[in-house]
């Protein structure tokens, strides 16, 4: 059913993706699918990496560690941002595009207090509305 | 004879990297609740800060006027060579840059392209920090000092009914020289200290974009701690305070120059209602980023600057213009030493009121105005970035100068319209001089929307700027923060006009304005500091190349 799954990744939050992560391989497996991580980044140094050619290599490396830990084949995509928090969304459509995948799977947050206020945007919420494939949406 | 010993190349790459190892991680030190992602403690002291000197202008209007002026007008005063001295060294020193081989340098290393077009770059470099104070002085100034309102250059004689041509072209010389003086090479040299240091240490050393990495050469890891904490809280508080009560009397301006154009009321109402809209503007432009936000607003306002500048130009005349600017450029050569000397002055008027003023508020501005260059100057090298950010809009200013100076001059000398009685309201005197040129209210309500865009881009730049500091270097922090700092800013203009009217707005200017003082010092070390990081940067790429 499908045969490329998207993955955007946060690589300073990747410890808080274990779950996503696992539901990827999960379901890459099951429909013999490979994984694309899509990670946007700016130019700043950030926690990651101190420049954006260490950045590209920390991505590699995650999406290789990824792959031999699920079992599953794997490739990664970074999108460049002069400013990541407001490109972020526009940015993962068009890495869709790129990557021509037929599912999303990404990580969201519990929606709260900050979300009835509009304090704080839902990426996820974003890419289900704008997206044209399924998005599976993974709750912490 | 003894052979000099090779030394070898990789040891002096490790030697160097190991410098700028450094432990620390971005965002260590920050908290991360309800979705937002702040520094501990600079986010939350320069919060506190804020309401705390608000407060304190709003209940004690006249105590906090008279303290914070008193020191700024002691600043101004003791310290008069100091920051005039640090503004020469400034200058010297960039132009050093630019000639010494470290001009290779490229900022984000040698693969880095940059991110915006030249054009949208030069319009950004204005958009921060001077596009408004170009619209308020470019006529303002050039006359003041022609007719003597508040001081001349270097006590030359100032422009009299009826004086001899020869006297009225050397008042005219003396008057757009030292307009240029002040917003030439010497603010933009400032502005590129700062900005080329923040961006260096970020971009090619992987320091987060905060003030305080340009320390670490000189620091170390101290610069994580209680000093680094001091500088960028006090450089918050200058940014948030400079643009707030620029923002509260551009809106006293601002309603002036609707009055005088469309006899609206310029009372209280009608400046809330300015601040709410460039707030609300401003808003806008922050949500949508620095893309469809900053840059473009700078974009249109360059072009729309551009318009009404050839507009002036042509319709004073196109020979007058091209006299002023032989003028100037002779002006500004011939002053630029004199008026750059400490020593001796006689003209205190001019010398502590005017240049000291504006080389105490340039130095408040640059963490803000630097940081914002830095941010959107990734890709060049050092030599093209200082050559770019010193001469070009030297260029710029110089031409903008002698077309809406030397036209308000030549209203004075014969005596048409508003101007030839002296200047009233500093504020209007842009406006009285389009008066007597056609189409008034055009060219009127274009200089009203620039001004008022200026506001929004300067809005809006500081708010990415003072984000980035109080989330300890990142940029990634949620959008919502840049909108509460833009909002902090409408709010606390609209406040102090509507509490504490002048007296409070006059208050925290001069507070924000006397950090000049210790920002010419962190901005010296700041020069030690980059010199010896492009130094090493310089060793490290040699050290590569001949090791590959």
């Amino acid at each position: 059913m499908y045969s490329r799954i998207m993955v955007p990744v946060d690589l300073e939050h990747a410890d808080k993706l274990e779950k996503t992560l696992n539901t990827a391989g999960d379901l890459a497996r099951l429909y013999e699918a490979t994984l694309c991580f899509v990670a946007v980044s700016g130019k700043v140094p950030n926690r990651v990496a101190r420049t954006p050619q260490q950045f590209e290599a920390q991505l590699n490396m995650f999406a290789r560690e990824q792959g031999e830990r699920l079992g599953v084949a794997t490739s990664s995509l970074i999108k460049e941002s002069v400013d990541v928090p407001v490109e972020l969304d526009a940015k993962l459509l068009e890495a869709l595009d790129e990557v021509d995948a037929d599912l999303v799977v990404m990580a969201s947050h519990i929606p709260g207090v900050a979300d009835r206020l509009h304090l704080i945007s839902s990426n996820a919420a974003w890419i289900v509305k704008h997206a044209d494939v399924s998005v599976f949406v993974v709750r912490p | 004879m003894t052979e000099e010993t090779a030394v070898d190349p990789e040891e002096v790459i490790q030697e160097i990297e190991e410098i700028y190892e450094t432990e620390y991680e971005i965002g260590q030190d920050n908290v991360e609740k309800w979705g937002l992602d702040m520094h501990n403690p600079v986010f939350f002291i320069s919060g506190a800060m804020i309401v705390a000197f608000v407060l304190f202008s709003l209940l004690l209007p006249e105590v906090a006027k008279t303290s914070l002026e008193a020191t700024k007008t002691w600043i101004q005063i003791v310290f008069d060579w100091v920051l005039l001295s640090a503004g020469n060294v400034f200058v010297l020193f960039c132009l050093a840059l630019i000639v010494l081989p470290t001009g290779n340098i490229r900022i984000g290393g040698e693969e880095a392209r940059p991110d915006f077009s030249t054009i949208s770059w030069f319009a950004m470099l204005f958009a921060a920090g001077m596009g408004i104070g170009l619209m308020f002085w470019g006529v303002a100034e050039p006359a003041a000092y022609f007719t003597d309102w508040y001081g001349t250059p270097l006590n030359a004689p100032a422009f009299v009914d009826g004086a001899s041509p020869v006297a009225i072209q050397n008042a005219k010389e003396a008057a757009l020289g030292a307009t240029m003086y002040h917003w030439g090479l010497h603010p933009w040299a400032i502005y590129a200290v700062v900005a080329l240091a923040l961006a260096f240490f970020a971009y090619n050393k992987g320091l987060p974009l905060t003030i305080r990495s340009t320390f670490y050469p000189l620091l170390g890891d101290r610069v994580w701690g209680p000093i680094g904490n001091v500088i960028d809280i006090v450089a918050v508080l200058a940014t948030i305070f400079g643009l707030a009560t620029s923002l509260g009397f551009g809106a006293q301006q601002a309603a002036g120059g609707l009055e005088f154009l469309f006899g609206l009321g310029k009372g209280l109402p009608t400046q809330i209602t300015i601040v709410a809209c460039v707030t609300a503007v401003a808003l806008i432009s922050v949500v949508r980023g620095i893309d469809g936000g900053v840059k473009l607003l700078s974009n249109i306002n360059m072009a729309l600057a551009f318009l009404l500048l050839v507009f002036v130009i042509f319709a004073s005349s196109l020979s007058s213009f091209a006299s002023n600017l032989v003028t100037t450029l002779t002006g500004y050569s011939e002053m630029l030493l004199p008026l750059s000397n400490p020593i001796g002055r006689e003209d205190d008027t001019f010398y502590h009121d005017w240049t000291i003023f504006y080389w105490a508020w340039w130095i408040s501005w640059s963490p803000f105005v630097g940081m914002f260059i830095a941010r959107v100057s990734r890709g060049r090298t050092v030599r093209q970035f200082l050559t770019a950010v010193l001469i070009v809009p030297t260029a710029v200013t110089t031409v903008w100068m002698s077309a809406f100076g030397g036209s308000g001059m030549e209203q004075i000398e014969n005596g048409v319209g508003a101007l030839a009685d002296g200047i009233g309201d500093e504020a209007l005197v842009l406006f009285q001089m389009l008066e007597n040129l056609p189409l008034t209210s055009i060219t009127s309500f274009l200089g009203i929307c620039l001004v008022l865009v200026f506001f929004v881009t300067s809005s809006d730049s500081g708010s990415l700027v003072i984000d980035s500091i109080t989330s300890g270097g990142k940029t990634t922090a949620p959008v919502t923060q840049r909108v509460f700092w833009a909002t902090m800013q409408g709010v606390i203009a609209a406040v102090l006009l509507a509490l504490g009217g002048t007296a409070a707005l006059d208050a925290l200017q001069a507070g924000a304005v006397s950090t000049g003082l210790p920002f010419t010092f962190v901005l010296l070390a700041m020069c030690v500091s980059l010199g010896r990081g492009l130094y090493h940067e310089r060793l490290l790429l040699n050290a590569v190349s001949e090791a590959s």
